[in-house]
């Protein structure tokens, strides 16, 4: 027997990624629709009979008429309209039993496509819990399809649908007459085929009444928020030290184990560094999307967004850009990745866009070291130590420019058109280990697989730059600066010098280009440091004290809160957004605020001093 | 049915905290307003019961709405377009 093409659709927060998960469990792809950064979630089931069915997670739509990318790419699969996806041969719609005022009319929608259908009356459980009534019988009768009952969350409660792929498949779905009236339709229905004693959950309306308040609302958000921000922050470190020591210790037994030459430098600078600069990102990642994912799936995080729109939307985000950009606090890239909870594809983009001007951790090395070495120990108002002033006066600059950015890019945008929000704030459910764990197994090989290429290639090309040519015997200076990148080091000093960079910088941006941090062991190596790369800071704190002028020393802090030294950022850019042209977008914006700021720094500095 | 039903009707964003009404119509602010279209598909449509549940913590935006089994928050641009006229009292 052929393979039979089934697609799950159905409303956002209908259970239905859920369902997709109990039906396919871990024979799973995730893809990407082409051209399009929608995720393309495909499965294998075989029936008890044998039978082998290729299912497909469509993205939840409210509607045929579609109004997000999501929701183009449901309609266009649902049509057989996209290139290189065909049509499905059954439709099983996933409808919210306790939910069917708005789920049905989809349903009644979808009978529009002369498909064959099926109905799963998902998340039957909870109806029953409600006391909400549905009598199957009447509405297989009324809506012409079967309709089976499924509660996604329990083992075996797919059952019923997978024994209706056994039979032969129902005759395609009639429709209504052209322009019915489907909500008179769907109420029609609702009458004779369901009885519910309430409208909501009560549990529902009580945790809203505090989690929706104006002053205990906000307060449990700040304390949720700091909870994950602290989780981010300190839970990754150990595994982040320990990843990083590993690494060192496989660099350390590879380097000994081969003879010096070009092969050893190319795995152990090159490869072997470059894998760890991916994996190094995990901790954070996992950590950020577990609570993510819990907070999406308990219901949580689109009240968050209510609470933050407003506050928001004057930046010109939404009030889905919250989460993003406080992990970018932690690190850019799972908030860059943490994105894809925005649905508004021009407020995702604008949240991408300006995630990067956050003050992620890896800036905290650079700082540390310029303020240690330009910022006098001196006591602010009697209680203020100077530098600490100075670092959140860095934090705060960066956070201020990122929302300054979201609102000149609004500004740009010029499209009088309203950005919808018409966010729907599902019920409240216990989040299911098996959907989670599936969705953070997710995040993290999108991000081993898609990003860790790019990192991986450009590492082992800066490596490439700052080892080649290799000095002749006679050479007087540091290896890097006869390499490739010391020529182009040297070559740009021109450009930098406006903003009072020396040619040890230029040089050490180069290097630095692959992550933030490096930018201090790599000036280590251009000052001819020798000592072990974290042991490098404090060893370069006398020579770029006495050597840099105050005026440099502030123009590259300038410097380090916009420019986008990170190139694993970008490449999550690109991943997310699936466009160059995005990448292009940030480098050149960043870059230009980068070098206007160190411009304006360093020639008034230079004036006062 | 896109019209202004009657003189008792009033924009959903107007309606306090806590106040029950019955949709008239949504209006549209652009010709074949998508929002418009969005906002019937999800259940605002002539005669459907609606509530204000809640309103955000800065100047009441958005309001959350129940319509139908569901609730949806709505910024005050789309809760303008909504026309609704409010219940008596004793009737809820």
């Amino acid at each position: 027997m052929s393979t039979l093409r089934i697609a799950l659709v159905g409303n956002p927060n209908c259970g239905k990624t859920a369902l997709f998960n109990l039906l396919t469990g871990s024979r799973q792809k995730v893809a990407n629709y082409a051209g399009v950064t929608v995720e393309r979630k495909s499965g294998r089931l075989t029936t008890p009979s044998g039978r082998t069915l290729e299912v497909l997670d469509l993205p939840g739509a409210y509607s045929l008429t579609a109004a997000s990318p999501d929701e183009e790419i449901t309609r266009d699969v649902c049509l057989g309209r996209l290139s290189g996806e065909q049509q499905p041969d059954a439709i099983v719609c996933v409808a919210d039993a306790t939910n069917l005022r708005l789920h049905l009319r989809f349903v009644l929608e979808l009978r529009y496509l002369g498909l064959p259908m099926i109905l799963a009356l998902n998340m039957s459980d909870s109806a029953m819990k409600r006391d909400i009534r549905v009598d199957r019988n009447i509405l297989e009768k009324e809506l012409g399809i079967p309709v089976v009952e499924t509660v996604a969350v329990h083992r075996g409660g797919a059952s019923s649908l997978v024994s209706q792929f056994d039979r032969d498949l129902p005759e395609p779905a009639l429709a209504l007459p052209e322009g019915a009236d489907l909500h008179a339709e769907v109420n029609r229905i609702l009458e004779a085929a369901v009885s519910m004693p309430s409208r909501t959950a009560k549990m529902d309306d009580a945790i809203d009444r505090v989690v929706l308040h104006p002053v205990w609302g906000l307060a449990i958000l700040a304390l949720v928020m700091f909870f994950m921000f602290q989780a981010v922050f300190a839970w990754a470190a150990p595994f982040m030290d320990l990843i990083d020591a590993g690494i060192g210790a496989i660099g350390t037994f590879v380097g000994d184990a081969l003879p010096d030459g070009p092969l050893r430098g190319l795995l152990v600078e090159g490869i072997i560094a470059g894998v760890g600069s991916v994996i190094i990102f995990l901790p954070q990642i996992l950590i950020l999307f577990l609570f993510i994912l819990v907070l999406e799936e308990s219901g949580y995080l689109p009240r968050a967004a209510f609470l933050l729109d407003r506050m928001m939307v004057g930046a010109g985000l939404t009030g889905r850009s919250f989460i993003p950009l406080l992990s970018s606090v932690a690190c850019a890239i799972p908030g860059i990745m943490a994105a894809r909870t925005i649905q508004d594809p021009r407020d995702r983009l604008s949240t991408i866009l300006v995630a990067p001007l956050m003050t992620c951790s890896a800036r905290l090395p650079v700082y540390t070291l310029l303020i240690a070495a330009f910022v006098p120990q001196q006591t602010v108002l009697g209680v203020f130590n100077l530098g600490g002033v100075v670092l959140f006066g860095l934090y705060v600059a960066g956070t201020f420019f990122a929302l300054a950015a979201a609102y000149v890019m609004k500004r740009l945008r010029r499209t009088s058109e309203d950005h919808a929000l018409l966010l729907e704030l599902p019920s409240y459910r216990v989040p299911n280990p098996r959907d989670i764990a599936i969705g953070l197994w997710d995040r993290a090989r999108i991000f081993i697989v898609r990003v860790g290429k790019i990192i991986l290639s450009i590492t082992v090309v800066l490596w490439v730059l700052s080892s080649y040519p290799v000095p002749p015997a006679d050479w007087g200076g540091t290896a890097i600066d006869y390499s490739l990148a010391g020529r182009i080091g040297h070559s740009v000093e021109w450009i930098f010098a406006p903003i009072g960079f020396n040619w040890q910088i230029c040089i050490a941006l180069i290097p630095g280009l692959a992550a933030r941090e490096v930018a201090v062991s790599a000036l280590g190596t251009v000052y001819a440091i020798s000592a072990a790369s974290d042991d490098a800071a404090s060893q370069l704190l006398p020579i770029i004290s006495s050597q840099w002028s105050l005026a440099t020393g502030l123009s590259l802090l300038a410097w380090y809160v916009f420019a986008p030294q990170c190139l694993a950022t970008l490449a999550t850019m690109h991943r997310e957004t699936n466009s160059w042209g995005v990448v292009a977008t940030a480098l050149i914006y960043l870059f230009g605020l980068a070098y206007i700021a160190s411009f304006i720094t360093y020639q008034i500095a230079v004036a006062l001093t | 049915m896109f019209e202004v039903a009657s003189k008792e009707s009033e924009r959903l964003a107007d309606l306090p905290l806590g106040s029950v009404a019955t949709v008239d119509c949504v209006h549209q602010s652009v010709p074949e307003d998508p929002i418009a279209k969005r906002l019937r598909d999800l259940g605002f449509v002539s005669g459907e019961p609606v509530r204000i549940v809640a309103a955000g913590p800065i100047g009441g935006d958005p309001l959350l709405v129940q319509v139908g089994f569901t609730r949806f928050a709505l910024r005050q641009g789309e809760a303008r377009r909504v026309m609704v006229h409010r219940a008596l009292p004793h009737t809820e």
